[in-house]
């Protein structure tokens, strides 16, 4: 972990985006009070908390992985226990679990263990639990990742919605970068601890300020082709066939000598070699691109100019032409 | 390709088993049936022949003072040193659970207890609770902590206690093990979830780290309770059941009776008395170990 700078505006929902092993994780316990830093500074709220606030006093509440449910205590008590560690009267605490438990439709369930629970709903509870502090910060570390494939939009659209609702400033540490794209207000995309970019969706993807943001984002990812002096990259999807863009200004096109097509449903990627070029491209067709490719041809591709981006290469870093 | 025995999983199987089968029941189920057998009888040591008592050797034991006050030491001894060792083993973990410098050292003299034999230990501590050279006395005294003297086997109450404490010096290190076992196996992220969630040290202690180790806490006091009750020699050499008859568990006094007093019938009757008692705690036990278990999955 090594020169992070990062502000977080009250209120926004920014995510810590990047491979395992990146310090994202890292960086999130180092808010929550779990690990201390070697140095520098945390702020919250103005409020310096880095050296000696313990995470109870950090104004708080974190979301795990694997949720952390209390197993021997009961949905309402695992609700209660932040609670009651703030010492809050009793009466006051029934109050304010069932009124947390309604925001996330869980009341119902009030009575369970979490062992009797499927994982959506546990997920509820972990977030139920972080809501009733009323903290100042959450903080999410992949709280949609052990969840299927299929709960996991559901939960994308009702964690989004809920934050909005509680306007609370979070922080959300995962490394799906559809989860990152879909929820993030901001996006800080980091690698070997260090923070790449930070930006909204739009600008880190269509704007990476280099090669391991360009090509961490998007699926597939960035193409890049050498250039004498430089690397050019171009996403997959502005990356079709030149008789479907016509006769249109700011063009660059060059032959593609196609080596495979992958039909996925909604998308067929091509895969092949830019004339002149090594390196293996991949265009990205959407399924209403009907025209057809055979394997083994050689065929007219182009990108328009202006989603050109131009890297230095020997850093890596965008060159701005 | 011909077939060897080892592929003759039935045949091996059998062999395999064999000596600890003969273990079990040779030196553990035969003695077992014969001292249920004996508690029936009126055999005594020297004499081959015996008759069926019934359930007379019982009868005899309940209406028995000396019985009944080795009934509740050994209640009292068993109860005693294992809530001891509760407090003690919970503490000891906590302490192993941190890093620190010669904590291998530290851990291997904490397991020395365990693996002394108990009559080296006991005939140590006699010496610790000696009535003219007891290093505790001497060191009360020293630290000005004491005035007077005690008389540690010498006294009933007092020799209670000494036994309390070397039955709870010798179980405590393994029921430390266990616990440092059962708290690694807490999963870290409900440990950091209670920090976040603003518990302190007491109530992460015994709201999330004590329930979550119930389960393991429970096999450790079934170990402990077992090898307490059922235990002869550290009461047996420190006070020897003495001052008259005063410090007596039923292990000792079964010895006294069935193979000193050679009345086998009433020392098997002493001895398997606290049969169904232990197999019913034992069952509990065992029972709240696993519900817990489930509950934790």
């Amino acid at each position: 972990m090594d020169g992070v700078d990062l502000s977080i505006r009250e209120g926004e929902l920014v995510v810590l985006l990047g491979p395992s092993g990146c310090g994202k994780t890292t960086l999130l316990r180092m808010i929550a009070g779990l690990e201390r830093p070697t140095s520098g500074e945390i702020f919250i709220g103005g409020e310096r908390i880095d050296a000696d606030v313990p995470p109870r006093a950090r104004g708080i509440a974190m979301v795990f992985q694997s949720y952390a449910l209390y197993p021997h205590r009961t949905v309402a008590q695992n609700i209660a226990f932040p609670l009651e560690a703030s010492g809050m009267p009793r009466s006051q605490i029934a109050e304010k679990v069932r009124w947390a438990a309604d925001m996330f439709g869980i009341t119902p369930y009030l009575a369970r263990y979490p062992r009797q629970l499927s994982g959506g709903e546990r997920q509820r509870v972990a977030l139920c639990r972080a809501l009733v502090r009323d903290p100042k910060v959450f903080l999410l570390d992949e709280p949609l990742a052990n969840l299927d494939a299929k709960l996991r939009n559901m939960a994308r659209d009702e964690l989004k919605r809920f934050q909005r609702q509680v306007k609370r400033t979070t922080v959300y540490v995962t490394h799906d970068q559809v989860e990152a794209m879909g929820l993030g207000d901001r996006i800080a995309v980091m690698d070997r601890g260090k923070v790449r970019q930070v930006g909204t969706p739009e600008q880190v993807y269509e704007d990476p300020v280099d090669t391991f943001v360009a090509t961490f984002l998007g699926q597939p990812p960035m193409n890049l082709l050498e250039l004498p002096g430089a690397l050019l990259g171009f996403r997959p999807e502005h990356f079709l066939p030149a008789a479907y863009y016509g006769a249109r200004e700011g063009l660059r096109s060059f032959p593609l000598a196609v080596r495979r097509v992958e039909y996925l449903g909604s998308d067929r990627y091509v895969y092949g070699n830019a004339a002149g070029a090594g390196a293996t491209v991949i265009a990205k067709l959407p399924a209403t691109i009907a025209m057809e490719i055979a394997e083994g041809t050689e065929m007219e591709f182009a990108v328009p100019e202006r989603t050109l981006c131009y890297f230095d290469a020997a850093t890596g870093a965008r060159q701005r032409r | 390709m011909r077939r060897t025995l080892a592929d003759r999983e039935d045949v091996l199987g059998v062999a395999m088993l064999a000596p600890a089968l003969a273990y079990i029941v040779l030196l553990v189920g035969v003695p077992f049936v014969l001292a249920i057998l004996l508690s029936f009888s009126n055999a005594s040591a020297g004499s081959l022949s015996f008759e069926w008592a019934g359930w007379r050797n019982y009868a005899a034991i309940i209406g028995d003072p000396i019985f009944l006050r080795a009934l509740r030491n050994t209640a009292i001894v068993t109860i005693g040193s294992q809530v001891l060792v509760i407090v003690l083993a919970t503490a000891a973990a906590q302490v192993f659970r941190a890093t620190f410098r010669g904590k291998h050292l530290a851990r291997l003299v904490l397991l020395l207890p365990w693996a002394v034999p108990v009559s080296l230990a006991a005939i140590a501590w006699t010496w610790i609770f000696d009535s003219t050279f007891s290093v505790l006395n001497w060191t009360l005294k020293a630290t000005h902590l004491m005035h007077g003297w005690l008389y540690w086997l010498g006294d009933p109450g007092l020799a209670l206690a000494a036994i309390i404490i070397v039955q709870a010096w010798r179980i405590f290190p393994f029921a430390t093990v266990i616990v440092l076992a059962g708290l690694s196996s807490i999963p870290q992220d409900v440990v950091e979830a209670s920090i976040v969630d603003g518990a302190g040290f007491w109530r992460r202690l015994f709201q999330v780290e004590l329930p979550l180790l119930l389960p393991v806490v429970a096999v450790a006091v079934l170990f402990g309770v077992v090898y307490t009750a059922t235990d002869l020699g550290v009461v047996y050499i420190l006070t020897g059941g003495g001052p008259a008859n005063t410090t007596q568990v039923l292990p000792t006094l079964a010895f006294q009776r069935g193979v000193l007093g050679a009345d086998l019938g009433q020392g098997a009757a002493i001895a398997v008395f606290l049969l169904p008692f232990l197999i019913v705690f034992a069952a509990l036990m065992l029972r709240l170990a696993r519900r817990a278990e489930v509950g934790a999955r």
